[in-house]
């Protein structure tokens, strides 16, 4: 049974997002994609400034056998990265909501709109259950 | 538990040689004379000194650790991991074959030529093609050098096409060589036959399409059957045909690419024809064409005077140019032709009717305890599924390391990717139903051992030298060289 | 047809397994192939040997050809005729290593990985790389590689190549270009060597790398420090290939600024073989290690602790990410990596120094004796390692001199006037550790008299 984030919002491709200060939108994967995943081992990281639209590949994510590409769950401008994960892609095998972040978003319009078009914690447990 | 076997870096012994030289002959001199001091090399590799029992003794012990076709059954799908035979070996170590240089005039390499002639008209015939490149060194070089002939084609007739359509059970390979030769890939679902689906095809066919690269029979062991219809979509649809030739094994004599309606394709000498895989390569990925891409092949290919003699055809002017460095990995290419000769056609035709029938053999004993996704007769491989041991915890990779234990080398395990848990057994013609048997009866206790004792295969393999290997830790803090000099 | 020695099935195993399978007939195996596609008759295809007869055969084809054995080789131009260890062969044979496949069981393939490994650090000491990947198919598709690297890297699309880089890895470099839209710019040369001035006017901020050879195709040293400073001024990368027998004596490229290594190993106890199978090497910077080709090997430990080591990294490779992998490599040039891993284990530090010491001073010596000759100069001044370019007499047929100098029972140079028009009525000419000081004098003496 994996974890899902009452507060969080998901993609269909099991990203999660959440509100972080002002404009920006934090970005990682849920419990669910890295158990899916197995031992990651690897992050490549979005690029620091990169103009994204919602469903993008900004990144990828691999494990001893597999890669999974990451996709932007909004629009917007990548504004931080978490560059721990370069030394420690465990992070997100970890604490995929919290240590296991992966980039910072900055969305252009309301916050809250972009988010809108996201699954809910419940629609999302829907999905992968 | 003994100790880790060292790296021949961890043996060196200052002032230990195993080298010998003559002495130098010429005046000494003295290089900082001439050369800029920044261009010399400041310190000396750190190469290790050891003498050479060391380097017997050393490469004596990896070889044990290792497992070929000589050590044992060897049934990894889509890699026909044959017998190499030793005649084979030798013919390629003459030194008339072995030191003699590609710029050297032709005059004085009429033996290589026409060894190199002759295969290519042999591969030609075999394929059903009418002109071969014996250039690309490996499966995946020749399918990058074909979609180049194929693009080159395209853009001769003023046509820009940019993809490339593969089904869902292709090679790794196929999809990459695509990137590589500038095409989008367009991957399509196979059927619940594990069969191209003729709709999907129908439409992903279109002005845009380029070729469609196809395996026959496809990486589950099966022959397309709707072959001719698959080749007629495309073909109307302006697109070329690429045959994939990991699988060739089973169809020698028997049905040809060139009749089934392939413009291009490539063989695998180090499958089909026996040449020794070598631990990775070296291979060699001959390219066959239909007369209409002949212009593009890379030069030179050879070719054959009126009065007997043999040269280099450079005048090409359509050519792609080269695909790799002289003429191929001609050492392979001496192999390969001993072994048509060892066989000749009827011999080559018998090769492919033992290997489908030891298949079918073994997929007919094994299927009572597998799932299998695609009944019915296969060709010189078949698929298995291991998805009910999952009941017992236990999955494909365990099986896999458990027949380890008994002295096999496992089949191909997780591929194709739209089979899961799968198990890809390919068993080839020079396997003897006693060695089938014995594996079979493994495999079934094995089986057993899963319902009774998961453990025993979790833990798997007991017997190696060493256990399961972290590779999480390898690819987390990668170690890819030991810096010991 | 239904014996032969590589073919275990009788005629009762066909019987039994017909009938466990529910066949009458191996024919019904078929019964999948539409008709219209089953070939009928026998194919024309060369005929059926004995083993007797078809080793003779094979010795009859190969004893049409001259080979370095039998004559005096001063020909090079990527293929060396250097000592082979007589302990390689032996090495080579063992068939545990050569009827293996790609290690992907690494519990019973711990020699080929450990062999791999090792090839790997022997790359890393001689280059001066961080990381080597288990070897590409020879040096020219190496180059080529590394090309596409550069571009991936630093995501421009233009890349320099010099004129005295191997023409046939330039031709393989410009094909490989078409594929991927690259836009390959040759750079000229002067005196031998790369011109550094029209480098240095060609180079922008849009250029991906500078691919630059030392030693050149003309046996010249380039000075790849300096053309290092100008592609990095640039924001470019550095690539080279170069021969490794050379580094014993050469400066690792790594220590010049290269961001990428390759060559081709064939100097080190791999038989010319027509030009193949030969094995490519690539290393790289530390920076750039994901964005390696190829299979790379990786050490780890086992559940128990044990050292062991597997194929790593793989998540780069066309097996996992099919259309977006580095490369579509799979097969690579395994053994010929495990035989240029063995030559340098046999020379180590002490012979690896003292073979390229010779190859130069051979060189050298016969670069003097053809300097002095009546008839012959030497068409460069800049340094070289063990080939160099030697103008011939005017009017020189270059069929005839090959055809007096095979008489006389050498293998000559390459006559440069296909790949260099300019330098028609050359010869490059390659002296290894192999040559004796009376051979050179023989084979001068014979290309003067002309």
């Amino acid at each position: 049974m994996s974890d899902i984030k009452e507060n969080y919002v998901y993609s269909r491709e099991h990203e999660w997002a959440a509100k972080a200060e002002g404009q920006i939108v934090r970005i990682g994967i849920s419990d669910h994609a890295q158990s899916q995943l197995g031992d990651i081992v690897f992050v490549e990281l979005p690029q620091l400034g990169a103009k994204v639209d919602a469903g993008d590949s900004i990144g990828s994510i691999e494990s001893v056998k597999t890669v999974s590409e990451l996709y932007s769950p909004v629009s917007g401008t990548v504004r931080r990265v978490n560059e721990t994960l370069l030394e420690q892609p465990e992070l997100i095998n970890e604490q995929p909501y919290e240590g296991g972040w992966i980039a910072e978003v900055e969305v252009e319009g309301q916050v809250g709109e972009a988010l809108a078009a996201l699954l809910t914690a419940e629609q999302y447990r829907e999905l992968v259950e | 538990m003994k100790p880790d076997k060292a790296l021949i870096f961890e043996m060196s012994r200052p002032g230990r040689v195993a080298y010998s030289l003559p002495e130098c002959d010429v005046p000494e001199c003295d290089a900082s004379e001439d050369i800029p001091v920044h261009l010399l090399r400041s310190k000396p590799a750190g190469l290790p000194e050891v003498y050479e029992v060391d380097v017997i003794r050393h490469y004596t012990e990896l070889s044990r650790r290792n497992f070929g076709v000589d050590n044992g059954f060897y049934p990894l799908g889509s890699c026909t991991m044959k017998y190499n035979p030793k005649l084979n070996e030798e013919a390629a170590r003459l030194a008339g074959f072995a030191r003699i240089h590609p710029y050297q005039p032709e005059e004085s390499i009429q033996g290589a030529l026409e060894l190199l002639y002759t295969l290519q008209q042999d591969l030609a015939e075999l394929t059903g093609m009418d002109q071969m490149t014996l250039q690309p060194a490996a499966g995946a070089h020749g399918e990058w050098t074909g979609l180049m002939l194929i693009r080159a084609y395209h853009e001769s007739r003023g046509e820009k096409r940019t993809k490339v359509i593969v089904p869902d059970s292709s090679h790794g390979t196929n999809p990459a060589s695509a990137t590589a030769a500038g095409f989008e890939t367009v991957t399509i679902p196979s059927n619940s036959k594990g069969l191209v689906d003729l709709d999907k095809l129908r439409a992903a066919a279109g002005p845009d399409t380029a070729a469609l690269m196809l395996t026959n029979p496809n990486t589950l062991g099966l022959f397309e059957e709707q072959i001719v219809e698959i080749a007629a979509i495309v073909h109307e649809a302006g697109g070329l045909l690429y045959y994939d030739g990991a699988n060739s094994n089973a169809i020698m004599g028997i049905a040809r690419p060139g009749d089934m309606g392939f413009d291009v394709v490539h063989l695998n000498l180090h499958k089909t024809m026996s040449t020794p895989h070598g631990g990775g390569g070296p291979g060699a990925g001959p390219v066959g064409v239909k007369s209409r891409l002949i212009p593009f092949l890379p030069k030179p290919v050879v070719s054959r005077r009126a009065d007997g003699t043999y040269y280099w055809d450079y005048d090409r002017p359509q050519s792609i140019g080269r695909v790799k460095a002289y003429y191929g990995n001609f050492g392979i290419l001496v192999r390969a032709y001993a072994y048509i000769r060892s066989y000749g056609p009827e011999g080559l035709r018998r090769v492919s009717e033992c290997a489908v029938l030891n298949a079918n053999y073994m997929r007919m004993r094994l299927a009572p305890y597998f799932d299998v996704p695609y009944p019915g007769i296969c060709k010189h491989e078949f698929v298995l599924s291991g998805k009910r041991l999952k009941a017992y915890g236990v999955r494909t990779l365990d099986v896999a390391k458990r027949l380890l234990d008994f002295g096999y080398h496992p089949p191909t395990i997780y591929f194709p990717l739209n089979v899961e848990e799968c198990l890809m057994i390919e068993p080839t013609e020079t396997e003897s139903k006693e060695t089938m048997d014995a594996f079979i009866d493994t495999m079934i206790q094995i089986i057993r051992e899963a319902e009774t004792n998961p453990q025993l295969l979790l833990e798997a393999p007991h017997t190696t030298i060493v256990k399961r290997l972290n590779e999480t830790q390898a690819a987390r803090k990668p170690v890819l060289n030991c810096t010991c000099g | 047809m239904n014996k032969h020695r590589y073919l275990p099935m009788t005629d009762e195993d066909q019987a039994e397994m017909l009938a466990a399978i529910g066949a009458s007939e191996i024919e019904d195996l078929f019964a999948d192939i539409p008709p219209k596609v089953r070939y009928q008759g026998t194919l024309r295809m060369s005929g059926a040997m004995s083993e007797p007869e078809l080793l003779q055969h094979m010795k009859e084809l190969a004893g049409r050809n001259r080979d370095a054995e039998r004559y005096t080789s001063f020909l090079g131009a990527g293929l060396y005729d250097h000592h082979i260890p007589v302990v390689i062969p032996h090495i080579l044979s063992r068939s545990e290593f050569y009827t293996a496949y790609t290690p992907y069981q690494p519990e019973i393939s711990q020699g080929e990985l450990q062999a791999i490994f090792e090839f790997q650090s022997y790359m890393c000491e001689l280059t001066g790389m961080k990381v080597a990947n288990a070897s590409m198919y020879d040096g020219a598709t190496a180059l080529a590689e590394a090309a596409a690297l550069a571009s991936a890297a630093t995501g421009r699309s233009r890349v320099l190549l010099s004129s005295t880089v191997h023409p046939e890895a330039r031709a393989v470099v410009k094909t490989a270009a078409r594929g991927l839209g690259l836009e390959i710019v040759e750079i000229g040369y002067c005196g031998g060597v790369t011109d550094l001035n029209e480098l240095e006017n060609m180079a922008s901020d849009e250029i991906a790398a500078v691919l630059v050879q030392s030693p050149n195709f003309f046996g010249c040293i380039e000075d790849i420090q300096a053309c290092g400073r100008i592609v990095h001024a640039r924001g470019g990368l550095l690539v080279t290939s170069c021969n490794p027998l050379s580094l014993g004596l050469l400066e690792a490229p790594g220590n010049l600024g290269a961001d990428v290594a390759v060559g081709d190993a064939q100097p080190l106890g791999i038989p010319a073989s027509l030009g193949g199978p030969t094995c490519g090497f690539f290393a790289v910077s530390e920076a750039l290690m994901r964005r390696m080709p190829g299979r790379i090997v990786g050490q780890t430990v086992d559940k128990e602790g044990k050292r062991g080591y597997v194929l790593t990294l793989q998540a780069r490779e066309q097996h996992i990410r099919r259309e977006k992998a580095t490369s579509n490599i799979c097969s690579n040039q395994a053994l010929l990596a495990l035989c240029a891993s063995v030559y340098l284990s046999v020379m180590g530090k002490a012979g690896l120094q003292e073979v390229a010491k010779q190859n130069y001073c051979k060189a050298r010596y016969a670069a003097g004796r053809a300097a002095t000759e009546p008839g012959l100069s030497l068409a460069f001044e800049a340094p070289f390692f063990n080939e160099f370019v030697i103008k011939l007499p005017e009017g020189t047929s270059p069929d005839d001199l090959s055809a007096k100098l095979l008489q006389a029972g050498y293998i000559g140079g390459l006559e440069l006037g296909r790949e260099y028009p300019e330098l028609a009525g050359h010869m490059l000419v390659a002296v290894t550790e192999r040559r004796s000081k009376a051979e050179i004098d023989g084979f001068i003496s014979e290309m003067g008299a002309g």
